[in-house]
């Protein structure tokens, strides 16, 4: 008598726990495109601890070997601990010296099989990751989810990126998108999300990657206004507002 | 600092349908190529039909990570067949083995309904239906997914099978032909495209008969 | 009759610097019958001789398809060749679960150097009686490579192991430089001939070779036997009108070059007097 309800075997999610049940300090969306020589990334440098800003200058795009770049939203402790099973990983590659690298398609798939392992094992990188990379003039990008969605697509975003951003890509994405074209859709999606998206910060970096390299920009702010009427006062002329 | 998300799940019903129908030398197996999660489209262009041996195709929905991971299982299975068989596996021996994949983890089951469809030993087509945890059996046609209940009873009306509750048994494969069958999958999908939030963007319909391999796109509603 | 004091154990040195078990191990390989590959920019090519152990029985299998972009071809005991295959087989369906891409072949080879090299160096153990030919493709190009049971590896251009191969390797030293632009049939046609070569008067059927392909667009596939008699009749390389000369030793040993696990006797002549010849043949 007295027992706690069983829950089929599963392992106890509560109790003493060691995994990661909901997270702490999160970065908010990133969104990245293809774009005529290879992939471009943003993603602003906030990390909020619940809705307050903790910390204002967090790398949140990293290059990963020679050929890929990866970006990540949510869970930031989790994301250092994903960039340091990568440095291994290509450490290892490295190692072999034999000419051969992993590219884009291989890290994808391998942080795939990473964070569907975790799920599995209820315990998740609680994470949303965006892969992009240039290999042997191949183009590719690719996202994971923290239970293991994963897909490739011309544009990805993750979280309020998803809504906010996803539907200005599919109107204004196009295969051709030259560098200056593809940074100024980048920018309007990330002004965008600025304005929307509480936990998002006017401090970003936009990462290129080609068959040259990785270049990461400086963080700078975008030009946002806010004297639009409705901001400055949004319940002017709603009846039975204060 | 308060818990701000709700209980984390391993799932995720990432949507979509899928349709299939064996006839005397053919299998049509068709399914939309939307993924989406809750009410965002994720993409439009992921393909939920998979080739798993030359006479067998399987299309899966559900969690789309779980239907991945029961993709590459089963494409690992059939090489260590090939490599030990010297041949391709058939039809109904990749059913049975689809069926045993699942049931091995009955108590943390892939969240996938799979569709598998192809030509048996005797060159007949022949459709497969699962449920997640294992239990099939072999049908002349059958629909899986989020639009299953839409799809289900219109092929019901329109492919003509013999009732599966006669007796002595009949043949459950349809007498219409490979052209009909196609028709009836397109008029399918566009009508549960009206109704189905998760079934839309594009219907992929693979063909196998004696010749090979055929696919057909069709695009659906993008709303 | 002198009795050598350092070959009862696999990890046991000669003052000279040699370990013999491992050396004998490298003379199974000479015991099987004949394996050839080589290679051009796009194509490696593998061909093996096959000899049946009795008028009753049917040969062995010594070609192995390990994955798409590589094969092997063995030659010394032909079971240990397939517990080396299926390891081989595991490690490409591994990796390609992990990172949807096919296996260097150069990264494979060196994991199956490791595992030899684990067998010369444990008491409990004994090294692979087995030499691999391994063909590959990959982003890098076509590869052949030679794995034997010291955990030695080489890449080549072209290389023969087994019974009578010094015959095969003498071809194959002539006409190697042209080998790099060399058609797909053309690699084919020189390796019927080095199977030829090794067959001292023999003539040359389907029937006592086969031949294995891969290369750019074209997936790693065992020729079958129709085809290979084709080409052996198009190339009219029949053989028997040029008897190759008697190699040097070998010949001499009746050869009853098969890959079965033959008794024991063989390498008891050869290495004891190999002892004070000087030159440690580890390294081939």
């Amino acid at each position: 008598m007295d027992q706690k309800p069983s829950n089929c075997g599963l392992p106890s999610l509560e109790a003493d726990s060691q995994r990661t049940l909901y997270p702490y300090v999160t970065g908010t969306s990133v969104v990245a495109l293809k774009y005529k020589d290879g992939i471009l990334m943003a993603a602003d440098m906030g990390g909020s601890y619940g809705s307050t800003l903790r910390y204002k200058s967090v790398e949140r795009i990293k290059p990963i070997g020679k050929h890929s770049l990866l970006g990540a939203s949510g869970e930031l402790s989790d994301f250092q601990e994903i960039l340091r099973y990568l440095d291994e990983l290509i450490l290892y590659d490295n190692m072999w010296d034999d000419g051969n690298s992993l590219g884009p398609k291989e890290v994808h798939s391998y942080l795939t099989r990473v964070m569907y392992n975790r799920r599995n094992k209820f315990n998740p990188l609680w994470n949303s990751l965006v892969l992009g990379g240039v290999k042997n003039g191949q183009r590719y990008l690719g996202t994971v989810s923290m239970i293991g969605v994963n897909f490739e697509d011309n544009h990805v975003a993750t979280g309020f990126g998803n809504h906010l951003a996803r539907p200005i890509l599919r109107e204004e994405w196009h295969e051709n998108l030259s560098f200056e074209d593809g940074v100024r859709l980048l920018e309007k999606c990330m002004r965008v999300l600025l304005y929307r998206d509480r936990s998002a910060v006017n401090k970003f970096q936009v990462a290129k990657i080609t068959e040259e390299g990785v270049t990461i920009s400086q963080p700078y702010s975008l030009k946002t206004s806010w004297g639009f009427s409705a901001f400055k006062n949004p319940t002017l002329g709603a009846e039975g507002s204060w | 600092m308060t818990k701000q998300q709700a209980n984390w799940s391993p799932y995720d019903n990432n949507g979509g349908s899928c349709v299939a129908i064996a006839g005397a030398d053919y299998c049509v197996i068709a399914a939309d190529t939307r993924m989406s999660t809750g009410y965002n489209v994720l993409t439009r262009e992921y393909s939920k039909i998979t080739k798993l041996a030359d006479k067998c195709l399987m299309a899966s929905s559900g969690f789309q990570a779980d239907v991945k991971a029961l993709q590459k299982l089963l494409a690992a299975r059939h090489l260590i067949y090939q490599h030990q068989h010297n041949k391709q596996m058939s039809c109904p021996a990749m059913a049975q083995l689809l069926s045993n994949t699942l049931y091995y983890k009955r108590f943390f089951p892939y969240y996938s309904f799979n569709l598998l469809g192809g030509l048996d030993n005797e060159g007949k087509g022949c459709v497969y239906t699962y449920d997640a945890v294992g239990s099939y059996e072999r049908a002349g046609y059958s629909s899986q997914g989020t639009a299953s209940t839409l799809l289900m009873p219109y092929l019901d009306k329109m492919l003509k099978s013999p009732s599966p509750l006669l007796l002595p048994a009949q043949d459950a494969v349809t007498p219409l032909s490979e052209s009909e069958a196609i028709d009836i999958i397109k008029n399918a999908f566009a009508a549960a495209t009206e109704r189905d939030i998760y079934t839309g963007d594009k219907v992929e319909i693979v063909i196998l008969n004696a010749h090979g391999i055929r696919r057909e796109y069709m695009e659906l509603r993008k709303d | 009759m002198f009795r050598n004091q350092y070959d009862t154990d696999v990890t046991t040195w000669s003052p000279a610097g040699r370990l013999f078990q491992v050396e004998y191990a490298m003379e199974a390989v000479k015991q099987g019958s004949a394996a050839i590959g080589l290679r051009s920019k796009t194509h490696v090519v593998l061909a093996c001789v096959n000899k049946a152990s009795s008028e009753l029985s049917s040969h062995q299998k010594k070609i192995f398809k390990v994955d798409d972009h590589i094969g092997v071809a063995i030659a010394g005991l032909t079971a240990d060749g397939r517990v080396l295959s299926r390891y081989m087989r595991n490690e490409c369906i591994n990796y390609s679960f992990t990172y949807e891409s096919p296996l260097p072949v150069g990264r494979l080879v060196v994991q199956l150097a490791d595992k030899a090299q684990v067998c010369t160096q444990r008491s409990w153990k004994r090294p692979y009686g087995v030499g691999l030919l391994v063909a590959g493709l990959d982003e890098l190009g076509a590869h052949l490579y030679y794995n034997c049971p010291s955990g030695n590896y080489f890449e080549y251009q072209a290389f023969a192991i087994g019974s009578r191969s010094q015959a095969a390797k003498t071809y194959l030293e002539r006409r190697f430089e042209n080998f790099m632009d060399s058609s797909r049939d053309d690699l084919i046609k020189d390796a019927l001939i080095s199977v030829r070569e090794t067959l001292q008067g023999e003539k040359l059927k389907s029937s006592i070779c086969t031949v294995a392909v891969v290369g750019v667009g074209e997936p790693f596939h065992i020729l079958d036997q129709e085809t290979v008699q084709q080409l052996i009749d198009a190339f009219e390389i029949v053989g028997e009108d040029e008897p190759p000369a008697p190699e040097q030793g070998e010949a001499a040993a009746p050869d009853q070059g098969e890959d079965a696990p033959a008794p024991a006797p063989a390498p008891a002549p050869s290495p004891a007097p190999a002892a004070d010849e000087g030159a440690a043949p580890m390294d081939i």
